[in-house]
């Protein structure tokens, strides 16, 4: 049980609240570079998904990435992205753990945003193409609103594994809150890494629980019984 | 990524095809057993679903616990009590197939046509015959779908608990990283990738040796 209690210790000693390692610092860095790959992900997987399902094409490239997303584990990512980060004179850290971080985060959305906008009943949109909309309307302003639901979920998947996924960047001198873990690991300072992991742990439940919040209030009422379930 | 070395040195590659191919077999190891172990587990509790329908939100809300929890941190979390050994990598490793798996056995039974079952008791199977004669096969399919996708992510999350003194090919990506040499990280990443690629490639043979009627004629 003493682990629990060092862990305790370590959360209330007022030396780990200040300097470059204090823990609100090193939540701001972990939350700041998951966000920004989230954003830069969002950007393109979502245009490009919602694009696909509205005109039907591709399905099969829409599909299988989520299916490639799955078969790369985020360590190889951070692999592949630590060289190429290096050939373009980024250095380490904050750079090469963005850039495995982004591919990490399209597949769910891409995939979701396709299915979620290729699933809007056809009729729907039969209709809307007769009360005069154009292509772009009926995107902004039926197929978006009804696969807003799947959307989300896809972006909740994204985030928990971005979130999850930031705590290697540790491993490439990055900051966040695996350093916690990484220096615990290193120095065997058990209770810096346990705090570390229960840091991490909290965090990703916290995203998890927030989008799902998210997702729950911004699902058209008139949806919210048939397509809540995935 | 020193200047003037290639990215990926084919003699370091010649010089340890030993050590890959034992890296192989850890890593195969790790990961078969967790699938394996899992899906062991994953199917009692997708039978006690399925009886006990009021048991699915408490086992799917464990369940969903643990797969949200980053693998990292759950490892590190298990470390006290079991140490850096094989054990605490697999208890993670097994935890996330769980709610990958449950979803699907439960969904395989769950989507098994009600008139199929009628027909089954119909002709005088008793409730273990019909599990295990007319559910099973008709649920192989979504099933074994489920089983690809708990063991393509589990070869990849085998690669993180080389940071608990595991790791298979991790190792390779692990060691690249501390040494700063892009070969040995190359090298553990493609073969990781390349190994899931594989597996499920294997799993879709299965599949089709076992369900021949859904394969599209």
């Amino acid at each position: 049980m003493s682990l629990f209690v060092d862990t305790l210790r370590w959360f209330v000693d007022p030396a780990h609240y200040q300097g470059s390692d204090a823990i609100q610092t090193r939540i701001f860095e972990h939350v700041e570079l998951s966000a920004l790959a989230m954003l830069l992900a969002a950007a393109i997987a979502l245009p490009i998904g919602l694009y696909l399902g509205h005109t039907g094409r591709l399905a099969f490239v829409a599909v299988n990435v989520a299916n490639i997303g799955r078969a790369l584990p985020s360590l190889a990512l951070l692999a592949f992205a630590l060289p190429l980060a290096f050939a373009l004179g980024l250095g380490l850290g904050f750079w090469p753990t963005l850039i495995a971080l982004v591919p990490l985060a399209i597949p769910p959305m891409l995939t979701n945003a396709y299915v979620g906008a290729r699933a809007v009943d056809r009729d729907v949109i039969e209709s809307a193409r007769g009360m005069g909309m154009g292509e772009f309307e009926i995107l902004r302003r039926i197929e978006i609103p009804l696969a807003l639901p799947l959307v989300l979920a896809g972006m909740r998947t994204s985030a928990v594994n971005v979130v999850a996924t930031a705590t290697l960047g540790a491993l490439v001198a990055g900051g966040g809150l695996g350093r916690y873990i990484v220096d615990g690991l290193g120095l065997q300072e058990y209770d810096r890494l346990f705090a570390g992991a229960l840091l991490v742990a909290l965090l990703a439940i916290l995203v998890e629980v927030a989008f799902g919040t998210f997702e729950r209030r911004a699902t058209s009422p008139g949806l919210r019984t048939a397509a809540a379930t995935f | 990524m020193t200047e003037g070395e290639p990215l990926v040195r084919w003699d370091w590659v010649a010089g340890h095809l030993d050590e890959i191919a034992q890296r192989l077999l850890e890593h195969v190891e790790l990961a078969a057993i967790a699938v394996g172990v899992g899906f062991v587990i994953a199917f009692g509790l997708a039978l006690l679903i399925v009886r006990r329908p009021r048991l699915e939100s408490p086992i799917t809300f464990v369940t969903g616990t643990l797969y949200t929890i980053p693998s990292l941190a759950l490892f590190v979390l298990l470390i006290p009590y079991t140490g850096l050994s094989v054990l605490t990598a697999e208890i993670g490793l097994v935890s996330y197939t769980l709610l990958i798996l449950i979803r699907n056995i439960v969904g395989g039974i769950r989507g098994v046509p009600a008139d199929v079952l009628e027909a089954a008791t119909g002709m005088g199977y008793t409730p273990r015959q019909r599990l295990w004669r007319v559910e099973m096969p008709l649920a192989l399919a979504v099933i074994i779908a489920g089983v690809r996708v708990a063991t393509i992510s589990t070869i990849g999350l085998v690669t993180v608990t080389a940071l608990i003194g595991q790791g298979g090919f991790g190792y390779f990506i692990l060691i690249g990283i501390q040494r700063f040499f892009s070969t040995e990280l190359i090298v553990g990443a493609v073969c990781s990738v390349m190994l899931a690629i594989g597996a499920d490639g294997l799993l879709v043979l299965l599949q089709h040796r076992l369900t021949p009627w859904t394969r599209p004629a």
